[in-house]
């Protein structure tokens, strides 16, 4: 690589002098020498969209730097996505409402300053507080005066600036309110937005932009938006997963391809957003430097119930014949060549049984049988006005590729051809606006990433009567009373509880399972152990560089 | 002269008013970004309305228009959404794109002119219908095609060049995309001096200056060339505002971080204010570029004169 470049320069002062241009010393990329990059593992990376604060981050390139130079008190074990202290030595709760929360000794940031409650608390109120517009605000719902500090009316002015149910009790102790039993709370905890922060954060809001200060395993060195950050290990570090490389240098990338491109020519060690173009031969083309893991992703076709047509004990009947007239397999296998598994259940296998995830829930109904689907759509009268469209945003994900397979599928089990028709929409912007605007009148693309590997995630926000993502419009008491019923239980019995609800759902089928997501990347040979969290986020501290 | 030349910018001023007044009505038109700055999921409205209060976006799109151009006075083109001001954004992208663009513009002056000069002289001949074959060819195959391909071969398969420029972008490594970039435009500057320079080949002053005895460079390099150019100049003159605005293919493939890629960057991700902002610049380049042309007639050939 060093050799390349040498003479690429050489080549370059050449016509810099012909061209009377700039000085070619100032190509030196910040003069690396050979030995800086040694033990450094490079990896792709694109601008994180907001800037990189815990509660403002919500996509996973900016979630990648936070996994790095953060800990909360919860963090999810990278194979078993199960949360576990981190920075929590307990969290105590009688009653499902109000926790107890215990920190452990020693932690610091990597500027030296101490983690203490207040670092918690003050994070948490500002994350909270709707001034501060941070994208993330709505995890710290549950907290008790949430309403106070982010009020769900627009135009609301905040009564409170901290939240009341957040008191601090000593040094590493403090009490936390929630404004309802969630017995599943502290699980949720190791979501980034939880994070400490230091007090550099807001009396040096601007420099600490620049180069965020976190208590993680890795500290920023530098950070030129647009274009790189260097990370390098965080001797401060409490934690127990020290990092086994030297550290990271982040490199943003225009395009997919070029990354890959750079991937295979040995200029970059971790690459976790192959182009769709590439899986079929990624294995072939790495050697088996390959990976393929679920992610906490799970897509769905929404029903928009909002309308009266679909709301109807026939239409129930077209929702399940619909479901059974998708062939999942095929589009998991042709149009995203194994890294989309047919979905069976509303969940994701990254929460993991024990989690809740519960393969085949769905029954037949996920199961592709055009006989059946058939008869159950002609039984119901067909579909309501002859004819269903899918609609989603085309700009990312292949999605194009599925609907035409899907509509197919189902024109074909119905036998008819117009049955089905494919409504793209070039943006995602636009199309989360018509369904904010509640638009359709027929099957819409839904989405969940997770925010934490959680049961409780995957079906409260999406199902429960008017929560925040309740896309289709969807509402049953007996879902809503057992999720209550879910919330005050103990962390054991919430899980079936939840499983209980997740029936009910399946069977009045509001969305329908379509597959669950994998995360994958590819990885230099200069690498090893590299793996991917459930969030899809490469291990950085277990990679080694040879 | 000046009066022209004052004419001209202030001629400018509608232009500018207009273009830039069309582009941010068709980026503030489609959707709406705070939207998309939640991911998969329904924006909570709170956090939403202030979001659009501090980008502006809560106000009709006249007014929102109004408030942009008075901040550009002062030189202010806003914050992208990541909280970038849209400044800093241009400080790195334009010196990158603008090396590029120099470095493509060389290639095209230097290699398209003397092809065409070469093929013009000799009409007909095997060097003539060769070098045509050539820019046949490379016109009909898009940038995206050479440039992935001489990235694959050079970068991956021979090693002899890094695949992706690093984001200081030195001149010696954009070279290689600064020739891919060149290429079509290339190939079209040889196509127009070839048939200028066989054009004017049998014009009576150049007859004259052979006549006078006048050696053969002189003839061909000051009288036959400077009055073949003026087309090339013209074609040259527009290609500068195709070259900063239309790297998008090329800075993309080889991971260049200039104009196409904070262009490419802010429509996929709505950012507004990067694409009004950077497509201003593009306009007033356009535009100076234009009159630049213009005056350069004047140079090389005297005929034209401005009052």
């Amino acid at each position: 690589m060093r050799g390349a470049t040498r003479v690429t320069w050489a080549f370059g002062c050449v016509t810099a002098v012909t061209l009377a241009a700039a000085a070619c010393g100032g190509g030196g990329g910040g003069g690396t020498t050979a030995g800086s990059s040694a033990g450094i593992v490079r990896a792709f990376w694109t601008d994180p969209q907001n800037p990189l604060e815990p509660a403002n981050t919500n996509e996973v390139q900016g979630g990648k730097v936070l996994e790095m130079t953060f800990r909360g008190l919860k963090r999810y074990n990278p194979d078993s996505g199960k949360a576990e202290n981190a920075v929590a030595q307990s969290i105590d709760t009688k009653d499902q409402q109000n926790f107890d929360i215990t920190l452990k000794k020693g932690w610091k940031f990597s500027d030296g300053t101490k983690v203490t409650a207040k670092s918690f608390v003050d994070a948490w109120n500002y994350g909270a507080l709707v001034t501060n517009k941070q994208v993330s605000s709505y995890f710290f719902e549950y907290i008790d005066g949430y309403e106070d500090v982010h009020p769900t009316d627009e135009s609301a002015k905040p009564k409170a600036k901290t939240m009341s149910g957040l008191k601090v009790t000593g040094e590493r102790t403090f009490k936390v309110k929630l404004n309802q039993k969630f017995s599943l709370w502290p699980d949720t905890l190791g979501y980034a937005a939880f994070s400490p922060l230091p007090k550099k954060f807001y009396t040096d809001h601007e420099s600490w932009l620049k180069k965020p200060i976190g208590n993680g395993p890795y500290k920023v060195d530098s950070y030129t938006k647009g274009q790189a950050m260097r990370l390098s290990v965080n001797k401060k570090y409490s934690g127990p997963d020290k990092p086994r490389n030297k550290g990271v240098e982040l490199k943003v990338y225009t395009d997919q391809n070029t990354g890959y491109t750079d991937l295979q020519a040995g200029n970059l060690d971790i690459f976790d957003e192959l182009p769709a173009g590439q899986l079929k031969n990624a294995k072939k083309d790495l050697d088996g430097r390959y990976i393929n893991q679920p992610a906490g992703i799970l897509q769905t076709l929404s029903f928009p119930l909002y309308k009266k047509e679909w709301r109807t004990e026939k239409a129930k009947q077209v929702r399940r014949g619909l479901s059974m007239a998708v062939n999942r397999d095929e589009v998991a296998q042709k149009i995203y060549h194994g890294t989309r598994k047919p979905a069976t259940d509303l969940t994701s296998p990254v929460i993991k049984k024990s989690g809740g995830y519960k393969p085949g829930l769905c029954g037949e109904t996920c199961s592709y049988n055009p006989k059946k689907a058939r008869k159950l759509i002609e039984d119901a009268g067909g579909l309501p006005g002859g004819k269903v469209s899918i609609t989603s945003n085309v700009d990312t994900g292949s999605h194009r590729q599925w609907m035409d397979a899907v509509c197919n599928s189902i024109n074909n089990t119905l036998k008819k051809d117009g049955a089905c028709s494919v409504n793209p929409v070039p943006t995602f912007g636009e199309f989360r606006k018509d369904i904010a605007e509640k638009k359709f009148t027929s099957l819409f693309r839904t989405g969940w990433q997770m925010d934490y590997p959680l049961i409780q995630n995957f079906l409260q926000p999406l199902y429960y009567t008017d929560a925040s993502s309740n896309d289709s419009g969807y509402s049953d008491d007996r879902v809503d009373k057992l999720m209550n019923e879910a919330n005050a239980a103990g962390q054991s019995e919430a899980v079936s509880k939840f499983q209980q609800a997740e029936k009910i759902v399946l069977e009045d089928l509001p969305a329908i399972p379509l597959w669950y997501q994998d995360g994958n990347a590819g990885y230099s040979d200069r690498v090893s152990d590299v793996r991917l969290n459930p969030f899809s986020v490469p291990v950085f501290t277990d990679v080694r560089v040879k | 002269m000046g009066r022209y030349v004052i004419r001209r910018l202030l001629q400018m001023i509608p232009v500018f008013i207009g273009t830039t007044f069309l582009i941010f009505v068709m980026v503030y038109a489609v959707g709406d970004p705070v939207n998309a700055m939640f991911g998969d999921r329904a924006p909570d409205p709170a956090t939403a309305a202030q979001l659009r209060a501090e980008f502006n976006l809560d106000k009709p799109v006249w007014q929102q228009y109004l408030l942009y151009m008075a901040h550009i006075f002062t030189g202010d083109f806003g914050n992208a959404f990541n909280g970038q001001p849209v400044t800093e954004l241009m400080r790195t992208a334009f010196p990158i794109t603008l090396r590029l663009a120099i470095i493509a513009i060389v290639f095209e002056v230097v290699v398209g002119i003397a092809l065409g000069v070469i093929t013009g002289l000799r009409r007909g001949r095997p060097v003539d219908s060769s070098v045509l074959m050539m820019t046949l060819v490379v016109i009909s195959v898009p940038t995206f095609v050479t440039g992935t391909l001489a990235q694959y071969l050079l970068g991956v398969k021979w090693g002899w060049i890094q695949p992706a420029v690093s984001p200081a972008a030195p001149v010696g490594e954009l070279l290689l995309p600064g020739l891919v970039l060149a290429l079509l435009s290339l190939a079209y500057v040889t196509r127009l001096t070839r048939t200028s320079i066989s054009e004017n080949a049998r014009a009576d002053y150049v007859r004259t200056a052979v006549a006078k005895g006048l050696p053969r460079s002189r003839v061909t390099g000051r009288h036959l060339l400077r009055n073949s150019l003026i087309p090339v100049v013209t074609f040259l003159g527009t290609d500068v505002g195709n070259l900063m605005a239309g790297a998008l293919v090329t800075e993309r493939i080889f991971n260049i971080q200039g104009v196409g890629f904070q262009l490419w960057q802010g429509i996929v991700r709505q950012n507004s204010p990067t694409v009004v902002g950077f497509v201003t610049i593009l306009v007033i380049v356009f535009l100076l570029a234009n009159l630049i042309v213009d005056l350069l007639y004047a140079v090389l050939d005297p005929r034209i004169r401005y009052a």
